[in-house]
């Protein structure tokens, strides 16, 4: 369908909209007409990704003189896969509408692991070795050997790239991971590079968030994206953990092992440089005089990681005089390991400020403030010089260096915390340094100057008015739209007494009660014999998880499950749960239904959906609280209080409520679609908590629902699917319409639309 | 069937009494020739097929030898001795087959119906469904064999069963039971320390299948290094040393013994299998992308020790197999559900079937679409479009009665909202009033086109409870007790003569309406051979009443009514149709119209 918000024609692939699409719409473009940044919540099952898609690439059309262009971050490659696939959906409905004036180049950009088509390359383990064996291919120099020795090994699709020169360049089209592999083999063309390459002109990118929050990154990919660019971070629910994440270093015993390993192995080859190419080394140190630390224009194999540290926050300035001549830096190196290795071996946990930190180390080992911030160019023009491709054997001096310039560049913000052990295992030793970043305002900064609009949206953004807080921005638009439904499809539930009117909690004293463990159990074998198709559970942690799994294996409640449906579990090896999760999906598809055992803060709960079949039920096992005792959390609340004026409790339960509502707010795909959701913990019912919800979980929560057992539950579930399975009118019968065509949208204006959302 | 010929060594015999002549018996289609192993005996003869008139042959497991008795139209026969049973079954139903072929075509001949050609996969397919469904096999028995219908006058009313979907529709899979194999617990005497497994095919069907290195470790060192008992006797004890989860027991008992160090060693060959299953996977879960995808892959980036992390301890390698593992492992088996067609109990057999069907299982580009088109249906909004069609699975029930009978449960239940049964409204409207309305709403169609869907979900949903309702409920209901019928009460073979009488006077029924009105001289013959075997069964069902236990008459001769309205009602239709031509054409000989 095709309609008019106020001078921009939208271009919308379905022949119907939902209201609260359409409501969405207009406030993305009144934000993208202010030149300012948004944050927008939207229930899941909406169409938010589409919405954004076709409002964005519509705006884009209607101003052709001024694109804007699109930089649409996801949180996963699959979300990644998905949104391209949506966006391949509304494509083909604009070319067939608006014929070849619509063409855009939309890519999708990842890893070299995921884009590289040379089986030799491929057949590296991980992805630090894709990397690797990628410039063992590529770098300038093993080329420039390789064209007087043609016994060299180079990357064939490598090759015929270069040689293509500009002439290659991807035709106008939407493209996914596999679009650009396929693509790639059929011309010869390494895809990365190509991808790489198209990125500058491409309309829409879509990547993961690091590409634009973690400075090392974004450093090398998007620098040179234009202001008059749109960024849209979806799912952002967790992007404060993102950002926090891009700023942080830890230095362990290995990494210390590894990283005095890599100074021996660089000062060999710098001894074996004087000897054979004393030359290089010499030009190196005039080029360090000329202030040139950094790269200016570095052929694109060679391009590595950038500075940790903020753009703003780079000296643009020589660097100093004690760290230029090769051996002198390495001789910093080794006294910066050697200080670390002896703070590490304390018996206490130690917790200071980057200052103290610094000043304590100028004194012990005479390595200054500025030293430390040019730590991590100079180790990257060290290794350019020593022409080192086997980049992954060196990741752990690496990591010194990242941490050395973070720690010197910056003074507020950060704090330095080393523990001997871990908390929850105190027999195991094992000691860590962490430089831990506090504030999630720091790395997103950039990204808020740079670029005109930034968008943040999600199924999940309650309480909105606190991420401005933590994020430290101003957004033009900031709100929160309900669902207007045809009919109650979703049921949430909070659960609080087992079946013998027991209270149920994962409350630390009672969760290895046996009592709450088969309990719990009881309520799982009544609903799968209950609820049809796909049933997800979700677990507090991974270690709790494998607790009563083993329990209820003992007491046969496992088996009893297993006699109605398949039982999947999410396990720590990614590969493993993939495929569970695959089989998972055959399982409901073919209707042998089944469960999965699932973490609330696991890679399952951040990104993969259960809509439809995939899942009717959803539980939720516990509040996931995280572990308040770590000594990170503690610093990070006490700074948030300080800072912000955040309550420890409010973000505490914030947090976990957040958590908690994505992941049972994953089963609605449509309103189509129908879900129940059960947070069993009797803590559910109390109102500090449960206010924590996002608004559209919360208007269905009914009050006869709040405190429910398990045979209430069992009733209600089955009233609910009854209800669920009669046939009803999909535009939504009487008063309020739940599905516009083109010609109500035409009917009526913009008033119309609030009204009926509230 | 697929083979046209066939070939076996067997002794030629004139006798029962004969030792044999040793030599090639070859069948094809058109005759069987048997050839002597030493060429100058002079039993060698060939005859074509359609002289033969019967078969016979003897019975596996009596004390026997495997014959083959042909018997020609002239009396003389042919007795064959096989090799073994399984020979002997291949040439019996070969010549099983050619026979029924024959005969259906001898019998076409004969008759002066309009001709049909049939090609082989039909025949087969008509075989098939005859196998199937034993009723439908009883009925063709009875009057196909019996003349009373022709071969193509039968299949003609069943022409929806031989679309030719049916015939293409795949074997349905046959499951694995969801129970696991940490679950079979052992049996103990009480008094020893023994304990005992007790392991079917099944069993180790399924630990092949969840545990391929048990399953290399079989075809590797059964039978050459071990006995297949001592090779279990291992396995269980290695699977107990495990459920102990004493570790240390475990370490050190893999460390003297090697072969048992293998059951509890980390499963090692899943990992190709792994890692050729995870590029199959649907992009949109592909978590493993993800781990490959985030640039700050540096160790020790980001935070360590969260709060919201959590720790993974360092296992020991023998405790690396955790529940978790074996859970996945276990759905992962049971959803592919059996791969193998192989009903054995030799356990080897079993195994080199299984690593047969994995080497067999590769990607195919079909797979690679439908992993496109599910991705794309993933992003879709379905209600914001128009519906798609759903693939669907075809309900294959062979015998509907099975069907009908399990709906009597939820019939009952139900039979308190249902309306009661449909009042069947005599027509009160004139011929002109009917054509009006049949008009108008031909006019509303073609005005409207028809609504998608036809009739209202909520339309048909009631129908068909109605419907399912009655033909469940005319056999229950009529007893006192609604969950005892009558027919359960009667003796079974008296069940069994009324409910085959039932389906023929069906039958008959069925074909006797369609012939009118006639028109041909062949339907004239038809209707009076239907009206004959109708008659007859008549006959029987009046025989049927009288013999019938006092107590039971009553009720029998309720359900006996309505058949012999029916067959009234197609007599008394025959008769005036009768008197009618009689009347007409007076004049004219019979059969000619």
């Amino acid at each position: 369908m095709k309609f008019e918000i106020e001078d921009v024609t939208v271009y919308f692939p379905y022949d119907n909209i939902y209201p609260e699409q359409y409501a969405y719409m207009i406030e993305l473009k009144r934000a993208l007409d202010a030149k300012g940044h948004c944050l927008l919540e939207m229930p899941t099952g909406t169409g938010k990704t589409i919405a954004l898609l076709s409002l964005i690439t519509s705006y884009s059309l209607s101003k052709p003189s001024n694109p804007v262009k699109l930089l649409y971050c996801t949180r996963t490659v699959h979300e990644m896969e998905k949104t391209l696939a949506e966006l391949k959906n509304l494509h083909n409905y604009q070319l067939t509408h608006l014929g070849p004036a619509a063409r855009l180049l939309a890519i999708g950009l990842s890893s070299r692991k995921n884009l590289c088509v040379n089986p030799r390359v491929l057949a590296s383990e991980n992805r630090d070795s894709v990397d690797a064996a990628c410039r063992k291919l590529t770098a300038t120099w093993v080329r420039a050997l390789a064209a007087e020795n043609p016994n060299i090994p180079t990357c064939e699709f490598f090759e015929t790239y270069e040689r293509a020169a500009s002439a290659a360049v991807l035709p106008p089209g939407v493209y996914t991971l596999q679009d650009l592999r396929a693509f790639g083999k059929e011309k010869g063309w390494c895809p990365y590079f190509l991808a790489r390459h198209m990125v500058q002109f491409a309309n829409v990118v879509v990547y993961s968030y690091q590409y634009l929050l973690d400075p090392k990154v974004a450093g090398i990919i998007s620098k040179e994206m234009q202001r008059e660019s749109v960024v849209v971070f979806d799912e952002a629910h967790n992007i404060d953990n993102v950002c926090i994440e891009a700023l942080s270093v830890s230095v362990r015993r290995q990494t210390l092992e590894g990283a005095t390993r890599n100074l021996s192995r660089i000062k060999q080859e710098i001894d074996r440089f004087k000897a054979t190419d004393a030359g290089r080394l010499r030009a190196e140190y005039n080029r360090l005089v000329d202030g040139l630390a950094q790269r200016g224009s570095l052929p694109i194999t060679d391009a590595w990681l950038s500075n940790p540290a903020l753009p703003d926050d780079i000296l643009k300035e020589a660097v100093p005089g004690n760290i230029r001549r090769a051996e002198h830096f390495l001789h910093v190196l080794l006294r910066l390991v050697q200080y670390l290795k002896g703070r590490l071996e304390t018996e206490n946990v130690e917790k200071e400020g980057p200052v103290t930190f610094v000043s304590s180390m100028n004194t012990q080992s005479g390595i200054d403030q500025k030293t430390l911030k040019f730590c991590y160019d100079r180790l990257h023009s060290l290794m350019l010089t020593l022409e080192i491709t086997d980049t992954d054997e060196f990741l752990h001096i690496q990591t010194i260096c990242n941490f050395a310039t973070l720690v010197g560049t910056y003074t507020r913000g950060f704090s330095i915390i080393i523990e001997p052990f871990d908390e929850r295992m105190p027999h195991i030793p094992d000691p860590v340094l962490q430089l831990s970043c506090h504030d999630a305002s720091l790395a997103i900064k950039p990204v808020f100057d740079r670029f005109q609009s930034v968008v943040i949206t999600s199924g999940t953004l309650s309480p909105i008015d606190l991420y401005p807080r933590l994020l430290n921005f101003h957004p033009v638009v900031s709100r929160s739209f309900t669902m207007s439904l045809t009919r109650d499809c979703i049921c949430p539930m909070v659960l609080t007494r087992g079946s013998d009117q027991l209270p149920v909690s994962t409350k630390f004293d009672m969760r290895s009660d046996p009592g709450v463990v088969r309990n719990y159990g009881k309520l799982l074998v009544e609903m799968v014999s209950v609820v049809p198709d796909g049933i997800v559970c979700f677990f507090v942690s991974y270690s709790y998880m494998d607790g009563i799994i083993n329990t209820w294996n003992e007491t046969g409640i496992l088996k009893e499950i297993m006699q109605h449906k398949l039982v999947f579990i999410e396990t720590q090896d990614v590969v493993e749960t993939t495929l569970a999760l695959d089989n998972y999906r055959r399982a409901c598809d073919c209707g042998r239904g089944a469960v999965f055992f699932s973490v609330a803060r696991g890679k399952v709960a951040e990104g993969i959906d259960f809509d439809r079949h995939y899942g009717r039920l959803v539980i939720m096992f516990g509040v996931p609280f995280q572990y308040t005792l770590s000594k990170i959390l503690l610093a990070r609340l006490e700074y948030l209080r300080d800072t912000f004026q955040i309550k420890e409790g409010d973000f505490l339960n914030f947090d976990a409520l957040r958590q908690a509502a994505q992941c049972v707010g994953r089963v609605i795909r449509s309103k189509a679609d129908y879900g129940m959701m059960i947070f069993a913990d009797k803590r559910y019912s109390r109102h500090d908590k449960r206010s924590k919800l996002p608004g559209w979980i919360l208007s269905h929560l009914r009050d006869a629902h709040l405190n429910l057992s398990t045979d209430m539950a069992l009733h209600i579930a089955r009233e609910f699917l009854r209800k669920m399975a009669q046939p009803y009118d999909k535009a939504g019968g009487s008063g309020r319409k739940t599905l516009l065509s083109q010609k109500d949208i035409q009917n009526m204006g913009d008033g119309s639309v609030d009204e009926m959302l509230h | 069937m697929a083979s046209r010929q066939v070939i076996k060594r067997v002794k030629y015999k004139d006798t029962v009494k004969d030792p044999g002549t040793p030599g090639v018996l070859k069948m094809s289609e058109e005759e069987f020739l048997f050839m002597p192993h030493n060429p100058k005996s002079a039993s060698k003869f060939n005859v074509n097929f359609k002289t033969i008139k019967a078969q016979k042959n003897t019975k596996e497991g009596s004390d026997k030898p495997p014959w083959l008795n042909l018997s020609n139209n002239q009396g003389r026969s042919f007795i064959f001795e096989f090799e073994s049973y399984s020979d002997l079954h291949v040439c019996r139903d070969f010549v099983a087959k050619l026979h029924s072929k024959l005969g259906e075509t001898s019998e076409k001949s004969s008759l002066t119906c309009p001709d049909e050609q049939l090609s082989a996969p039909e025949v087969q397919l008509r075989i098939k469904l005859l196998k199937q469904n034993s009723e439908l096999q009883k009925l063709h028995k009875l009057f196909v064999t019996g003349g009373v219908l022709s071969e193509a006058e039968f299949w003609a009313t069943r022409k929806k069963l031989l679309d030719g979907d049916s015939s293409k529709k795949s074997k349905q899979r046959v499951g694995v039971k969801s129970i696991m194999i940490s679950d079979i617990k052992p049996s103990s005497d009480g008094r020893t320390n023994k304990i005992t497994f007790n392991l079917s095919s099944e069993v180790i069907f399924q630990i092949f299948a969840e545990k391929p290195a048990v399953h290399q470790a079989f075809l590797n060192l059964v039978p050459n290094k071990m006995t297949e008992k001592d090779f279990w006797t291992k396995y269980f004890r290695a699977e107990y040393l495990h459920s102990t989860r004493n570790a240390v027991a475990a370490a050190a008992e893999a460390a003297e013994d090697e072969e048992l160090a293998i059951f509890l060693k980390h499963d090692d060959s899943l990992a190709s299998e792994i890692r050729q299953k995870i590029r199959r996977v649907d992009p949109t879960l592909d978590m493993e992308a993800d781990q490959g995808d985030d640039y700050t892959h540096l160790p020790d980036h980001g935070i360590f020790r969260d709060g919201s992390k959590e720790l993974s301890e360092s296992p020991h390698e023998l405790s690396r197999r955790t529940l978790s593992h074996d859970i996945n492992r276990h759905a992962a088996v049971v959803l592919e559900g059996r791969v193998i067609d192989v009903e054995s109990e030799d356990s080897r057999k079993l195994a080199e079937a299984l690593a047969q069907s994995k080497q067999a299982d590769k990607e195919d580009e079909d797979a690679k679409l439908e992993r496109f088109s599910r991705t794309s249906l993933m992003t879709e909004i379905e209600d914001l479009q128009a519906p798609h069609d759903l693939p669907l699975a075809q309900l294959c029930i062979k015998n509907p009665r099975d069907y009908f009978d399990s709906q009597q449960a939820n019939a009952l239940k139900n039979s308190k909202d249902t309306p009661g049964r449909v009042e069947l409204t005599s027509g009160s409207l004139s011929t002109q009033e009917a054509y009006g309305s049949l008009r108008d709403s031909v006019s509303t169609l073609k005005a409207m086109g028809l609504n998608d869907p036809i009739i209202k979900p909520e339309v048909s949903f009631k129908v068909l409870n109605v419907l399912t309702h009655n033909i469940s409920s005319t056999k229950y209901h009529l007893g006192k007790n609604p969950g005892e019928s009558v027919l359960d009460r009667l003796p079974n073979a008296r069940k069994d003569d009324l409910l085959h009488h039932w389906t023929s006077i069906q039958e008959l029924l069925r074909h006797y309406w369609s012939s009118y009105p006639i028109t041909t001289a062949y339907l004239y013959s038809k209707v009076s051979r239907l009206k004959d075997a109708m008659s007859q069964i008549y006959q029987q069902l009046e025989e049927l009443k009288e013999t019938v236990q006092p107590e039971l008459r009553h009720q029998v001769s309720r359900l006996v009514r309505p058949m012999q309205q029916a067959l009234e009602a197609a007599f008394q239709h025959y008769d005036a149709d009768l008197q009618k031509r009689s009347a007409k054409n007076g004049e004219k000989p019979n059969g000619y119209v």
